[in-house]
């Protein structure tokens, strides 16, 4: 049974995928997510100790968080640390980033200084994290600060760079300057890059805090997989968890990236 | 003659440093365009003709000689004197209306209405006041472009090869709409392009630029009714006399 199923899921996934026309966007995916579901039993079977959950054991874990009231209180610690950390990581770094960016001294002074804390780890930072804020939300939101800080910044200052030479003389020719610039060309002609930068800090974002909370926090996703690991080596709920924080990740993409659909940015995403 | 002088060239010279070399692109141009005059700049490519036009459209300085506008000299942009971009200079991130309103912004609300529509149909976008660029054809985005630098009813209108990117046909509509709103508010133009065709179809004068450094190889007067005949004998005449002055024998 247990080896007869996968064996024919994987089969019928593999011919229903070959003779796939009719939605094949929508049902394509699901065929390969049962691919890999049944090759995950067999693995789990065959090759792996026992330790390791089988889809099944995972499921139904999934199916206990979300019953219980881990899931919310967890996931809810998460997303309030990402979300203060990206906020205010835009409110920072967006102006800095245009400002740098069309500042052409600002940008000799500060851009080297940007280029070389950029590489450092956000997961480096948690032991002055937890230093400097202690264990809890504080750490959490500086360290998304950080994470999300260096994409948004470097973004929308190339954006600011990319900014054509038609449209800085047609705004010379028509006498725009200081704040009605940055108001009526600067800002929206960087704005779709700006979209991008916000897409790609914000994965990161998640990224890092699960990091973040495995090591140094006492709630969220993170610390549910670390948890659930140490007591009683729950692999089925670590495993879980992980695909809630995959899950999750795609909503928090889709969300930001409703913001493409703008008529003020939909110029920036196609072939000009 | 001389008192409708509107921009005066003289001995205007433009060296770039091109990779460490020195690359002069033109040498003492002179030139009067009268006020009301439609003057096209016809070269081939790298001529400078384009240099030329940025010159006096104030985004660069020569390195000699002097261009004038009604006796001042130039020392940047103004918004009195509107330049139409081949590349497209308007903005896709705003609609048509606020395009057009660019140059308007310091004007009432009402006032802004008014002149933005009347220039909208002017250009024939009557209909599209809320479409983005991106959703315009290129002859309707050079259009958007033509009626941002109208609306503010400028003196001056600087037209660099603003058709180039345009097919054939649309080109020839857009030559034509060009000639009918001229006449209707008589600014100065000063239009380069390299096609002999649409410089004796549009110019009363065209001045001919010689290949690097641009020198003024001849200036020639166009001297055809509106719309102009290409099968008539003096249009091949003159077609003849342009492109001897370019150098290119027919």
């Amino acid at each position: 049974m247990s080896v007869a199923l996968p064996l024919v899921v994987i089969a019928l996934s593999v011919v229903l995928l070959m003779k796939l026309r009719w939605r094949r966007q929508l049902l394509a995916p699901v065929f390969v997510i049962a691919i890999l579901v049944a090759v995950w039993q067999l693995a789990v079977t065959f090759v792996m100790s026992e330790t390791n959950p089988t889809p099944g054991q995972t499921f139904s874990a999934l199916a206990s968080i979300f019953t219980s009231d881990q899931l919310w209180k967890h996931s809810a610690a998460s997303l309030f640390r990402v979300t203060w950390g990206f906020v205010l990581a835009t409110a920072l770094a967006v102006p800095l980033g245009l400002f740098v960016g069309w500042n052409t001294r600002g940008f000799e002074a500060l851009n080297p200084i940007i280029q070389a804390m950029r590489p450092i780890s956000p997961i480096a930072w948690i032991p002055f994290a937890i230093l400097w804020f202690g264990i809890g939300d504080r750490a959490g939101i500086f360290l998304i600060l950080y994470a999300s800080f260096f994409p948004i910044t470097v973004g929308t200052m190339a954006a600011v760079r990319n900014i054509s030479r038609v449209h800085q003389r047609s705004a010379e020719n028509f006498g725009l300057t200081g704040l009605e610039l940055f108001r009526r060309v600067v800002l929206p002609a960087a704005l779709p890059q700006i979209i991008t930068s916000l897409r790609i800090a914000l994965g990161v974002a998640w990224l890092v805090i699960v990091a973040a909370e495995m090591v140094g926090m006492d709630s969220g996703l993170g610390y549910l997989i670390n948890d659930a690991r140490n007591m009683g080596r729950r692999y089925d709920l670590v495993a879980a968890t992980m695909i809630l924080i995959g899950l999750i990740g795609v909503v928090l993409d889709f969300l930001v990236r409703k913001l493409e659909g703008f008529d003020e940015v939909k110029w920036g995403y196609v072939n000009r | 003659m001389s008192s409708n002088v509107k921009v005066r060239f003289e001995g205007v010279s433009k060296t770039f440093d091109k990779r460490g070399e020195r690359m002069q692109v033109l040498d003492n141009v002179d030139l009067d365009v009268q006020e009301g005059e439609f003057i096209c700049l016809l070269g081939p490519s790298g001529c400078g003709k384009s240099t030329l036009l940025n010159i006096v459209g104030g985004f660069e300085t020569p390195d000699t000689g002097s261009v004038t506008i009604d006796g001042e000299l130039v020392r940047g942009t103004s918004s009195r004197r509107v330049f139409v971009f081949q590349e497209y200079g308007i903005f896709p991130w705003a609609s048509v209306w606020d395009n057009v309103c660019l140059g308007l912004r310091e004007l009432p609300k009402a006032e802004q209405a008014r002149i933005a529509q009347e220039t909208i149909d002017l250009v024939g976008l009557n209909g599209f006041e809320r479409a983005y660029p991106m959703e315009l054809s290129g002859g309707m985005k050079q259009r958007v472009e033509v009626a941002r630098a109208l609306a503010v009813a400028p003196d001056v209108i600087y037209m660099d090869e603003p058709f180039g990117a345009l097919d054939s046909l649309t080109r020839l509509t857009m030559r034509s709409e060009l000639i009918r709103i001229w006449k209707a508010s008589r600014p100065t133009i000063l239009f380069v392009t390299h096609d002999v065709d649409e410089s004796i179809q549009l110019a009363d004068r065209v001045v001919v630029l010689s290949a690097r450094p641009g020198r003024i190889a001849d200036i020639v007067e166009i001297d055809l009714d509106h719309p102009r005949d290409q099968a008539s004998t003096r249009y091949g005449e003159i077609k003849r006399r342009l492109f001897n002055a370019l150098g290119v024998v027919s």
